[in-house]
């Protein structure tokens, strides 16, 4: 029965080349942009290079202080210090890294300004995260506790500050803000839309401009931990809470006197949304309406079209309904044989879709708009992307396929 | 086999009401050949149509092998449909994106049947209407005395009990109109039991039984 639907589904494709050019066109387009948002999803979330371990990871990237009646609010990242004592003591941790948030900085070469991101991180940083190193090798606890001027930097660095970047770079200095720091290693960048690890040059946290000394709670410095496997994330966050549970309160930061403390330890995609759904029940609702919204204008819109279409299309074949249910068929069957034909044209568009989608992503990947992008369509983004399929296919499929069921057997064989 | 008793069929819109079939009663024979004519508009096809359940009675009982009708819903009556009643159209009514077998599958579809059966059951349906060698060939390729011989195929491939034919020659020439009449005599000496609407006398007297309307009224 099926090959009969499919057989349909065909031969009506192929009966009006411009409606099915139409049509097909509009699905391949619709799914095209929600392949390509859900392969930027991925991307933003998913564990790629260098976040490699992002299963097994917490972030910790802000203390949130308030007074009793909530009135009042100070939110910050935290001070080197604080995470020391607080976050770097987990035990039930494999590793914990300290760093901080990059920074804008500048370079020269001669007289042409370089602009680069800096981080200042500890040497666990290279452990928790996955970086590949081209030429050289971190920093490690040595060179943090001489205090040595040494840099790690991208190959995009490299190729933008040394002339001859194909030679290797190891040993050489780099100037920064006025201060000269030997390179020790070359990795592969991470993109932007990374921003726990993306910087053009990483600097051990002892060098000079990161503040690490800060007395306080609050500073820029923030925290990855990496547990020893998924399982054991639960452990170690309350492990961290019970830490944070030991700061007296109330107390008082900068002036400011707070009774209420919260310092979070997420999984990334829970600290991704956190500053959204805790921004407070406006930013909540303008966040869910933004989706809400783009869902109907990429998903909603393009299915009522099709469902016009298919309305249209449906009521071509009026003769052929009176003729199935004359011979037996019941209006279920018949539902479902649209939908059916509904879902193979869909999934015809979902192919077309799903080489745009390729192709678009090599160009994404290798134009430079974002730096070191690594989009993909992987088996996760494959799997959502026939999902999406086949509801596009029902939500398009349904209504044409109802309206279809009420047509009586007289009336469709006499069209 | 077929026993219709007192049904009359009303169509009403907003502001008019239409008496299309009134008091009409009517016993087919199991194996009975019967052909239904009368001037245009006089309710014949609405009678076939009421006998086989493409159309609900304003008023009336109708029985099919001995089983009344009680309920017109889709559930009820599309596999009473299926199994024990064979159309033919006048305008064949052929599903031009499919090949002739893939046609004369049809009423299979919604029984519970092996693809291998299908084909074995629509192969078999072709060969007694001579049309073997044209199976994969699709409708736009045939005459219509073809696509009407493909029609019966579809209408006796679920072997009906009952074959009801609305004007099955009305698109040919005598010729070929004489070609379907005589495979539908063979099929009803095969023992099926055949109701067929017609306005050519010739046709009609090759049935065994002839029943007339004039204005929704049986007056033989």
């Amino acid at each position: 029965m099926l090959a009969n639907y499919i057989k349909i589904a065909w031969k009506v494709l192929l009966r009006h080349p411009f409606y099915t050019f139409i049509t097909l066109f509009g699905i391949s387009l619709t799914l095209t942009v929600l392949m390509l948002l859900t392969s930027f999803l991925d991307h933003l979330i998913g564990a790629h290079y260098p976040e490699t371990k992002r299963n097994r990871t917490l972030y910790i990237e802000r203390i949130v202080m308030q007074d009793s009646a909530r009135q009042s609010m100070m939110s910050n990242s935290m001070s080197f210090k604080f995470l020391t004592d607080y976050a770097k003591t987990v035990k039930a941790a494999e590793r914990v890294t300290i760093f901080s948030y990059f920074n804008g900085s500048n370079a020269y070469v001669g007289s042409r300004k370089i602009k680069l991101n800096i981080t200042f991180s500890d040497a666990d940083f290279w452990r928790v995260s996955d970086f590949k190193f081209i030429e050289g090798k971190p920093y490690n606890e040595q060179n943090i506790a001489n205090g040595d001027y040494v840099a790690v930097i991208t190959d995009d660095f490299k190729k933008h500050y040394f002339a001859n970047s194909d030679e290797p770079v190891i040993g050489k200095n780099v100037e920064i803000e006025s201060i000269n720091y030997k390179v020790i290693g070359v990795v592969k960048g991470s993109p932007i839309t990374r921003p726990f690890t993306h910087a053009d040059v990483y600097f051990p946290y002892t060098a000079p401009k990161s503040n690490y000394q800060n007395s306080g709670m609050v500073g820029n410095f923030i925290a990855m931990v990496l547990a020893k496997d998924p399982s054991e994330l639960k452990a170690v966050q309350s492990e961290f809470q019970s830490n944070i549970a030991k700061i007296p309160l109330p107390g008082n930061q900068g002036g400011f006197k707070y009774n209420i403390l919260e310092v979070r330890s997420d999984p990334y995609l829970i600290n991704f949304l956190t500053a959204i759904l805790h921004g407070g029940p406006g930013l909540r609702n303008i966040f869910y309406g933004v989706i809400g919204f783009v869902m109907l204008m990429v998903m909603g819109l393009p299915a009522i079209n099709l469902v016009n279409l298919n309305v249209g299309r449906i009521l071509e074949r009026s003769s052929e309904i009176g003729v199935r249910k004359a011979f037996g068929a019941p209006v279920k069957t018949l539902m479902w044989q649209f939908i059916v034909e509904n879902i193979f044209i869909t999934f015809i568009g979902g192919g077309i879709a799903l080489i745009l989608t390729y192709i678009l992503i090599q160009i994404i990947n290798t134009s430079g708009w974002i730096a070191y992008a690594d989009l993909t369509i992987n088996f996760k983004v494959f799997l959502v992307s026939i999902v999406v399929c086949l509801v596009f296919g029902l939500l398009s499929g349904v209504l044409p396929a109802l309206r279809m069921s009420k047509l009586s057997i007289i009336d469709a064989l006499k069209s | 086999m077929i026993k219709l008793q007192n049904v009359e069929k009303i169509y009403r819109t907003s502001s008019i009401e239409t008496l299309a079939l009134n008091n009409i009663n009517l016993n087919v024979k199991k194996g009975e050949f019967v052909s239904i004519m009368g001037p245009s508009g006089c309710g014949k096809s609405t009678l076939l149509n009421i006998i086989g359940l493409l159309d609900a009675p304003s008023k009336g009982i109708i029985e099919l092998d001995g089983q009344k009708v009680e309920t017109y819903h889709d559930k009820a009556i599309a596999p009473l449909r299926n199994k024990m009643l064979g159309f033919i159209f006048q305008s064949f009514h052929l599903i031009n994106d499919l090949s002739v077998i893939d046609n004369v599958e049809i009423p299979l579809l919604y029984r519970s049947t092996t693809a291998r059966q299908r084909r074995e059951l629509a192969e078999e349906a072709l060969e007694k209407v001579g049309l073997s060698n044209r199976m994969k060939h699709f409708p736009k390729q045939l005459s219509g005395g073809q696509k009407q011989r493909v029609a019966i195929a579809r209408a006796i491939v679920g072997k009906p009990e009952i074959i009801l034919a609305d004007e099955p020659t009305g698109n040919l020439d005598s010729a070929m109109g004489n070609e379907i009449i005589n495979i539908l005599q063979s099929l009803n000496e095969n023992g099926a039991t055949i109701v067929m609407v017609t306005h050519d006398d010739a046709m009609a007297k090759r049935t065994h039984r002839l029943i007339r309307l004039f204005d929704g009224t049986q007056v033989l």
